[in-house]
């Protein structure tokens, strides 16, 4: 089983709290533009995402648990 | 979109005066929202004089209302009654994406709050120093006074703050009550809130350009550290060498800035200790988990404050109760469709904050006090997304949401850790002012303070 992180570009106002939590994952812009730079990563992350998209101030993460078809 | 084929909005009942519901809107605004949704459901229509004012509520329209792009609802022409506040030419709201590089210049960000946390721990630390044994204080002056320092420290910067006292927030709290809904008729209307409003916005220009004065004549600051927000504009010249911006201007910026984080911080925190005082078990509860961390003084812990979840709980349900905004409104930009409703391009559209947190489906026992609906498992601000809604939600929601939840812990932390606070009027006494579309809390609203015993 992987997962993947999901953005919800409406509710994204680039606060920046994910880059702190998880800067692996996330990087915001000067701009305030998130850009995801690793749509799955390891599981070794996992527990920094899940801080990512519990103190996300506008709640634009989830992460999406899915089987691996092989 | 075709609009072709969809209902027309119910129109709610009243509003047979010339100018339609707004008087009804001037004198009691939540009566008025929840029986649109009495009477015509999510989806219905009131009248502010020659304008239709379509008013969404439940989840599926408010997601609408909140995901909307500005081509379709847009807000820069919604809140005609802060032009005046502001200043022409100082817009009330920008597009998401100015927004986002607002966030950042405006130091809101996630980066720059444990900074923050302690510049709010200092203006606390300040406020209660003048303290000496058992007193009263009015909760609506005295947390105003508070968020002034507070928001100018932390937006605009330290030097600037030094340089405020209490008049600087007499005047904002009139700039605040001139938001009559008049204005949606004529925000320059000889009424005395509008004179006020005037003649208080004059006056604040006047004690910036005295700050700029003495800042001109003096000594340009010694370094980064000595550098605020108002020595940077300053700094800006025209083409010409003059300086780029007067006085007025950068007094309608400063209170833009300020403004949306101000009545409602304050009237948050009025709120959130109101209820406590009311609901001495949840008090109870609140200062253990206080007192089981252990916060100095000195020295706020971001990361302590993340770890109240009592606490932010409390104000959760204070704010869910009492927004300090009851009513979001756009202007739809074209015809748009909710619930098979066709919204006509030009209307104003509303999302009603004060029905939307007291929705029973999504909060049981609505009107009650609860902060346990706020834990796990219930979460019920999470699980409503598009009803819990005292910062709005979507594209346009509060961006200061972190900063004020932070900023509000920090609060309470401190005056929770050394103080003990009683309500100095019977607790029915205790209400909003709706008059005005600025809420405030209503005056007489006094609290009574002693020091707790454990730290005398």
């Amino acid at each position: 089983m992987s997962y993947r992180v999901v953005v919800d570009r409406d509710l994204c106002q680039g606060h920046g709290v994910c880059e702190g939590e998880a800067p692996e994952v996330f990087s915001v812009s000067k701009k305030g533009e998130l850009t995801v730079l690793d749509e799955t990563p390891p599981d070794t992350l996992r527990a920094k995402l899940e801080l990512a998209v519990q103190y996300c101030p506008t709640h634009a993460l989830r992460i999406e648990d899915r089987i691996e078809e092989d | 979109m075709t609009t072709t084929g969809l209902r027309e909005p119910r129109h709610v009942s009243g509003g047979e005066a010339e100018t339609g519901h707004l008087e009804e809107l001037r004198s009691d605004p939540i009566g008025l929202m929840q029986r649109v949704r009495a009477e015509c459901g999510n989806v219905g229509e009131f009248r502010l004089a020659d304008r239709q004012v379509v008013l969404v509520s439940g989840g599926e329209a408010n997601e609408m209302f909140f995901r909307a792009p500005e081509e379709d609802l847009d807000q820069a022409e919604a809140y005609p009654f802060m032009t005046p506040i502001f200043g022409e030419g100082v817009v009330f709201d920008a597009p998401p994406e100015r927004r986002r590089e607002m966030l950042h210049n405006q130091a809101l960000r996630d980066k720059l709050m444990r900074g923050h946390a302690a510049t709010i721990a200092g203006e606390v630390n300040e406020m209660v120093a003048a303290w000496d044994g058992p007193g009263e204080i009015d909760l609506l002056d005295w947390f105003a006074e508070l968020t002034i320092y507070t928001s100018s420290s932390c937006l605009i910067g330290r030097k600037f703050r030094e340089q405020l006292d209490a008049s600087f927030a007499a005047l904002y709290h009139d700039l605040e009550q001139g938001t009559d809904a008049l204005a949606y008729v004529d925000p320059y209307a000889p009424i005395e809130s509008f004179r006020r409003r005037d003649e208080a916005r004059r006056g604040l220009v006047a004690l910036v350009q005295a700050i700029m004065e003495s800042r001109a004549d003096g000594p340009p600051p010694s370094s980064d550290d000595d550098r605020d927000l108002l020595d940077v504009l300053m700094s800006i010249p025209n083409d010409d060498g003059t300086p780029r911006f007067s006085a007025d201007t950068v007094t309608g910026m400063f209170i833009s800035m300020m403004f949306a984080g101000h009545h409602t911080t304050s009237g948050t925190a009025a709120w959130t200790l109101i209820e406590l005082l009311r609901h001495p078990d949840e008090l109870a509860a609140v200062v253990a988990e206080l007192d089981a961390l252990e916060v100095s003084a000195e020295e706020i812990s971001y990361q302590a404050l993340r770890s109240m979840p009592r606490l932010e709980a409390a104000i959760k349900e204070a704010l869910r109760l009492h927004p300090p905004l009851i009513l979001v409104l756009r202007v739809a930009k074209r015809d748009l469709e909710v619930e098979g409703y066709r919204i006509a391009a030009g209307k104003l559209v509303g999302a009603s904050l004060s029905v939307s947190n007291r929705l029973p489906d999504a909060f049981p026992d609505p009107d009650a006090f609860v902060p346990e609906r706020y834990l796990e498992p219930r979460t019920e601000d999470l699980a409503n997304p598009w009803n819990w809604i005292p910062f709005g939600a979507g594209r346009h929601r509060c961006v200061g949401a972190a900063f004020a939840m932070m900023q509000l812990k920090a609060i309470f932390s401190l005056l929770l850790r050394d103080w003990t606070f009683e309500l100095a009027q019977p607790s029915d006494t205790y209400r909003n002012d709706h008059s005005k579309m600025v809420v405030q809390l209503a005056q007489p609203c006094v609290a009574r303070y002693s020091r707790r015993e454990h730290a005398q």
